[in-house]
């Protein structure tokens, strides 16, 4: 037992030693860690933000020009004034995302209660910033109208209000959400990467074969694969968490750290363990790059974290239960921003364990076969 | 070809080369005659491999001089005008090969490499492997091929082209005496066909050396000695050349060597050590190991002889558990053996044909692991460590990684890895293959004493006679037969033979028709060299850079090598139709079935009503009520709701009288992008209440009401799909053509074949290029499919212009394989370089090109990256292709950033792509 924690730990220290004399891997480790965080972090993630807008007014009215200055950055750009007759090829061109059309004789149609028609068109092409661009728009052109309306006396309205509270993150600034995510699919596509490259590596320059002469067996060069990928990229998340994201971007990390960690190492354990699965499976080095994009993709885009998990179809729903990214975008949210105890997030680290476990006994009944043929 | 026709082919002066701090060849200087057989000797990692690949241009030049037919190596020109004239086979077993082609595949290739029309590379490779037994194998791929068959085929790749210098790096290293000869018979007969050529030769084999005109002794980074083998002899005063060499040693070197002497085998206690019964193995229908039985006392050294590929290794393999058998059974120590025994493998130690211990850890590490790993207890590791490096002379390489030392190094750490636990049993694949004869004698010296002073059994296969006469008993096999099995002495008697070697190749020769084979080659007519074509200038010039058939034959062995990939091809073709299907069912934009609840602390009909009105949307799915504040902060927590829509008391009393009350809207802030569309939503819903209210109660009077129509262009439906499924083109003919032409080349960084580029005549732009061809057009077939799959499957038809989208997505995937090929030439690991496309794609396409919110949006380096990345401009044509009936003169713009980064990028790719060793 003694000799076999042995074996399982001077396997893991070899593993880090190779990643550590890839001069090319630590600086890319350390790239998507600090620096990526930081760059999508600003990156627009389907938010409004600048989004270009055109306006056609034929109206040139005094409420016309008070709809139109009320158009406001950070959501918009300021709108710019086009001809009608140019607005479709801008369109095409993709050159704006809105374009507004006031008719003529608006405000006097409005008043005269003739009900009077505004057009916003939309490039649905972008598909996020259409539908609530669109929404933003049609909500200030109501507001202006009905204060227009109100000064001019011409109309009264219920005194009820709207208030809507944001909870967890009121402002809904969007990069807390991106940077989180982005260390999430950084923690998921390394930790595949390593583990599975590190095996295929063994595998292609006959080491694994001695090894499995040697008083070893598959389930420590397992083992031994999984502890040491998982604590590099465990100390790059931890840092990245601590140092990058609170203390250089300034965003706060809701509930306990220490969950937090625990959440990382579940996920570590499921996901490294299915970087082995897919080196099981993969012949070379090139197999095992395509079929990790294949596993990668669809796991880092359907498992919540890129668009709301309950809007994908429910037999997606069910299948990305399997996949760990799933659980762990919904522990990180719980954790975060809500602040939840471990009375709420045992649920989805039972589930990571519990798929890890299943990949690592399936990759265990095909270990010594894969390294044989 | 003119050359000078001066005597001096090679000339070196003052030549100097470090790696790092350590300095290899420490300033040598010598004429080499032409027209000459040169035999380099020496014993390991004393600058022989160094001298020779600088000599063929394969390693940057440090310092001194060095001429090489009459030119100057440091000039680049000169380096291109010879290097077709000189032919190079470095150390290591098949280092440049490809293993998934075939024999004469890999043939072909090299004669393309050289320009050869298809009669006369037939010809070539006919002669070529007949005379060295490779005919029957042509077939084979050259990954199943042993070890010294692998060496064959390497050295008749750098003989197709009549070279005028040859050098060899230890060619027969691992190669069966009787394939030994048949090789040197060949070099003989290519140097009377061609006077001109000059051949340099290393090797470890003394007996070989005894053929060559000239040798040129090395050690420590310096010259010894040079001369005829007469000569030597002569000034040694030594009978044989083995001998002669360890003379010429300086004293230190020496010292402690003796002439070995075997103590004869004492009768032990008579119990067996390894016992095979009919061992068979089958792979498909082709028999590597045919009923072999023997029986191995313990404490007996058993030799394993045998042509190259007749089941050796195959059969040590099985002895370790590592194949399971077909037929028949293995005991070691009277156990049968299983593959998962741990505790019968602590008894054995084993070495592989090839290197297989760990290129990233030091010397030290790697027996410290080794060490471990066989149980060896914590307080004797480094006892245990210092002994065998201190017996292998390992004590100046301590520190150093296996990457940067020599074969004969390598060899001698995996043989003391496999012997650092003292096994009972050590099974040995050519051990000694590279070695040099001191260091030969020091590890059987060592095999003498384990098995004579500790009873160990010792299962050994070599190639060198010397040694096999050492055993107590050796096995002839063949063709996965046992022929023969008694001790050397006896052998040679029934053969009648005066020598072991002797013995051996009758042995063979009764059971084999490839000696027969060897004598037809000779017999097989050279082939009249061609006049070359006469070729304009321009041609020429271009030609210096860039030639269309070295580009062709680079191109045609990559696609030979990628079909031979059956599932890599297949998932390169379809794998982005897959995620097509994924990204298009599985995503969505719009936000649905919100789960909302309510927490109503008025309870009256009007604030029913203003609940009712959202229960009436679909985007809303109601769930139980909320009962208080701590009841919310729990489901909210837990995700069962996303929205909750807080009434105020006295709602409805506040209405009535046109006083001000406010409706709170909680909603679940961790998904920033959903909460904003949720934001939206409320808003809308409140809105449409106040109307419709404003509506139903007259005293709000008619005026002030307009409408607001929304016109969703290009997609009026505002679906997922038409939306999703050209952004989703461009980003999936981004990734995975990258990672594979990345990877194509760095696997032959990792692999060793990259050497090819840096000794034919190959440049990088042909290199890089037509490995990037077939990756091109795959990606194309690829885009292809999306794009019909697109528009038939999915509805999205092409408004807009098939011909420029077609174009689009020809040029965006030469951008794309392009990127691959750049990430590439920086990296020299496979992980890394998957990595290090990965980041260099999937974030930014995903992130920062406008597949979700568009480049404008964006803000410092995200908009920069997002500026000039060409997943930007395919998004723009392919959108615009797709939804927008936008044609050429509405994309152009587009078109041409693209094209004008195709040159940026494969040029940035080729030029930092290294042509020499560095």
């Amino acid at each position: 037992m003694l000799q076999k924690i042995r074996n399982i730990f001077e396997l893991g220290k070899k593993e880090i030693w190779s990643i550590l004399r890839d001069p090319m891997m630590v600086i890319l480790i350390i790239y998507s860690f600090t620096a990526q965080v930081c760059i999508t972090a600003s990156t627009d993630k389907g938010t409004v933000r600048d989004a270009a807008v055109a306006v056609v007014d034929e109206d040139q009215s005094p409420l016309s020009h008070r709809m139109i200055d009320a158009i406001l950055p950070p959501y918009f750009t300021r709108p710019e004034y086009i001809d009608p007759a140019i607005l479709d090829d801008k369109m095409d061109h993709g050159r704006y995302t809105f374009a507004i059309v006031i008719p003529s004789n608006f405000q006097r149609d409005l008043l005269a209660g003739s009900k009077p028609e505004i057009q916003i068109n939309v490039d649905a092409t972008r598909m996020s910033q259409a539908f609530l661009g669109n929404g933003y728009i049609e909500q200030i052109i109501r507001n202006e109208a009905d204060t227009f309306l109100q000064e001019a006396s011409k109309k009264g309205a219920p005194q009820v209000e709207v208030v809507i509270r944001n909870k967890y993150n009121q402002n809904l600034v969007a990069s807390w959400f991106s940077a989180i995510n982005d260390i999430i699919s950084n923690v998921t596509m390394l930790a595949i990467i390593m583990t599975g490259a590190a095996i295929i590596r063994e595998r292609e320059r006959s080491t694994l074969e001695h090894l499995l002469v040697m008083p070893v067996t598959s389930f420590e060069i397992m083992v031994s694969k999984i502890w040491s990928m998982a604590l590099i990229v465990a100390i790059a998340t931890l840092f990245s968490l601590i140092f990058v994201i609170r203390w250089f971007l300034g965003i706060p990390i809701g509930g306990s750290f220490a969950l937090l960690t625990l959440g990382i190492l579940c996920h570590l354990f499921a996901v490294t363990n299915m970087g082995i699965l897919l080196a099981c499976f993969a012949k070379s080095m090139p197999q095992l790059g395509l079929l990790m994009i294949l596993v990668l993709m669809p796991m880092q885009m359907l498992s919540g974290g890129d668009t709301p998990f309950e809007n994908m179809p429910v037999a997606v729903q069910y299948i990305m239960q399997v996949a760990p990214t799933t659980h762990f975008v919904a522990f990180s949210q719980l954790i975060m921003f809500k602040g939840a105890g471990f009375s709420i997030v045992w649920v989805p680290l039972a589930k990571m364990v519990a798929i890890g476990a299943a990949m690592f006994f399936v990759s265990l009944a095909r270990f010594r076969k894969s390294v044989a043929s | 070809m003119d050359i000078p026709r001066n005597d001096i082919a090679v000339s070196f002066h003052d030549l100097t080369l470090s790696y790092g701090k350590k300095l290899a060849l420490k300033g040598v200087s010598l004429d080499i005659k032409s027209r000459q057989l040169v035999g380099l000797i020496g014993p390991d990692g004393v600058g022989k491999s160094t001298l020779l690949s600088l000599i063929t241009g394969a390693h940057a030049m440090q310092g001194g001089e060095l001429m090489v037919l009459g030119g100057d190596m440091r000039s680049k020109a000169h380096r291109n005008k010879v290097c077709p004239m000189i032919a190079y086979m470095p150390q290591g077993l098949g280092k440049n090969l490809y293993f998934t082609l075939t024999v004469e595949e890999n043939l072909q290739y090299f004669a393309r490499l050289f320009g050869q029309d298809a009669a006369e590379r037939r010809a070539r490779i006919d002669r070529l492997t007949k005379s060295t037994g490779l005919y029957r194998f042509l077939d084979r791929p050259a990954g199943k091929l042993s070890g010294g068959m692998k060496q064959k085929l390497g050295l008749c790749c750098s003989l197709i082209h009549d070279p005028d210098l040859l050098v060899l790096d230890e060619p027969t290293t691992g190669v069966d005496p009787l394939a030994r000869r048949q090789f040197w018979d060949l070099v003989d007969s290519i140097q009377k066909e061609r006077p001109n050529l000059t051949v340099i030769v290393a090797t470890a084999y003394m007996d070989e050396a005894q053929r060559f005109d000239w040798l040129i002794a090395m050690d420590d980074g310096k010259i010894l000695g040079t001369g005829t083998s007469k000569e030597i002899l002569d000034r040694t005063g030594c009978a044989d050349l083995d001998s002669a060499f360890i003379q010429l040693l300086p004293e230190e070197k020496r010292s402690g060597h003796k002439t070995l002497v075997v103590p004869p085998l004492e009768k032990g206690d008579g119990s067996t050590a390894i016992e095979a019964i009919g061992l068979t193995k089958r792979f498909g229908d082709f028999t590597a190991v045919d009923h072999v039985s023997f029986k191995i006392p313990k404490g007996e050294i058993f030799g394993f002889l045998g042509s190259n590929g007749c089941g050796k290794s195959t059969t040590m393999k099985m002895l370790t558990g590592l194949l399971p058998v077909t037929d028949g059974e293995v005991y070691l120590f009277g156990k049968k053996i299983a593959g998962g025994d741990i505790e019968t493998r602590k008894k054995l130690g084993y070495m592989t044909q090839m290197f297989s211990l760990y290129n990233e850890l030091t010397v030290r590490q790697n027996l410290e692991l080794y060490a471990r790993l066989y149980a060896i207890p914590e307080d004797d590791v480094a006892n245990a460590v210092d002994a065998m490096i201190d017996r292998f002379g390992l004590r100046e390489h301590e520190f150093a990684l296996p990457s940067d030392l020599p074969l004969g190094i390598k060899q001698r750490l995996s043989l003391a890895a496999a012997v650092i636990h003292r096994p009972q049993i050590l099974i040995l694949d050519e051990p000694t293959s590279g070695v040099d004869p001191v260091a030969r004698d020091v590890f059987w010296e060592m095999i003498i004493e384990l098995s004579r002073n500790d009873k160990v059994t010792i299962f050994i296969t070599t190639h060198f006679m010397n040694e096999a006469e050492r055993c107590d008993r050796i096995s002839l096999m063949h063709a996965g037969k046992s022929l023969a099995c008694d001790s050397p002495a006896r052998l040679v008697e029934e053969r009648k033979a005066d020598t072991l070697e002797e013995a051996f190749i009758s042995y063979l020769m009764e059971a084999d028709a490839t000696a027969t084979e060897a004598k037809e080659a000779a017999a097989v007519q050279e082939t009249a060299v061609k006049e070359e074509k006469p070729r304009n200038a321009f041609v020429k010039w271009l030609a210096k850079y860039f030639d269309l058939r070295r580009w062709y034959s680079c191109c045609w062995r990559e696609t030979l090598e990628l079909s031979r990939d059956r599932i890599c091809t297949t998932l390169a073709m379809f794998g982005a139709v897959i995620l097509l299907f994924v990204i298009a069912f599985g995503i969505s934009m719009d936000v649905d079935d919100i789960k909302f609840a309510v927490l109503d602390h008025d309870q009256t009909i009007a604030s029913v009503n203003y609940v009712h009105n959202i229960r009436g949307s679909r985007y809303f799915l109601e769930q139980p009520d909320i009962v208080d504040h701590d009841d919310m902060d729990e489901r909210m927590r837990r995700g069962d709701v996303a929205m909750v829509v807080e009434i105020p008391p006295d709602f409805s009393k506040n209405l009535e009288r046109g006083a001000k009350t406010e409706v709170m809207f909680w909603v679940d802030g961790a998904d920033t992008s959903r909460a904003e569309t949720i934001n939206n939503y409320a808003e809308a819903m409140h809105a449409k209440w106040m109307a419709n209210y404003a509506n139903t109660h007259p005293e709000f009077g008619s005026a002030g009401q307009f409408d607001i129509q929304t016109r969703y262009r290009y997609n009026p439906d505002v679906l997922s799909l038409p939306a999703m499924a050209p952004g989703a083109i461009a980003l999936l003919l981004m990734m995975i053509p990258a990672v594979l032409s990345a990877l194509s080349v760095v696997r032959e960084k990792e692999q060793g074949s990259i050497t090819n580029l840096y000794v034919t005549p190959l440049t990088r732009s042909e290199f890089m290029l037509g490995k990037q061809t077939p990756y091109v057009v795959v990606s194309l077939i690829s885009a292809t499919l999306l794009v019909l799959i697109t528009a038939f499957l999915f509805n999205v038809p092409v408004k807009g212009n098939v011909l420029t989208l077609a174009l689009g997505l020809l040029i965006y995937c030469i951008l794309s394989t392009g990127f691959g090929m750049l990430a590439s030439s920086v990296t020299r690991s496979q992980i890394a370089v998957i990595f290090l496309t990965m980041i260099a794609t999937l974030v930014p396409a995903t992130q920062m090109c406008g597949l979700i919110s568009p480049v404008e949006s964006q803000q410092g380096l995200a908009r920069l990256i997002g500026s000039i990345h060409p997943t930007t401009y395919m998004l723009l044509v392919s959108k615009g292709s797709f939804n927008k009936a936008l044609g050429f003169f509405d994309l152009w713009p587009m078109l041409l950033t693209m094209l004008i980064e195709v040159p940026f990028l494969l040029g940035a790719s080729i030029l930092l792509q290294k042509k020499q060793e560095s």
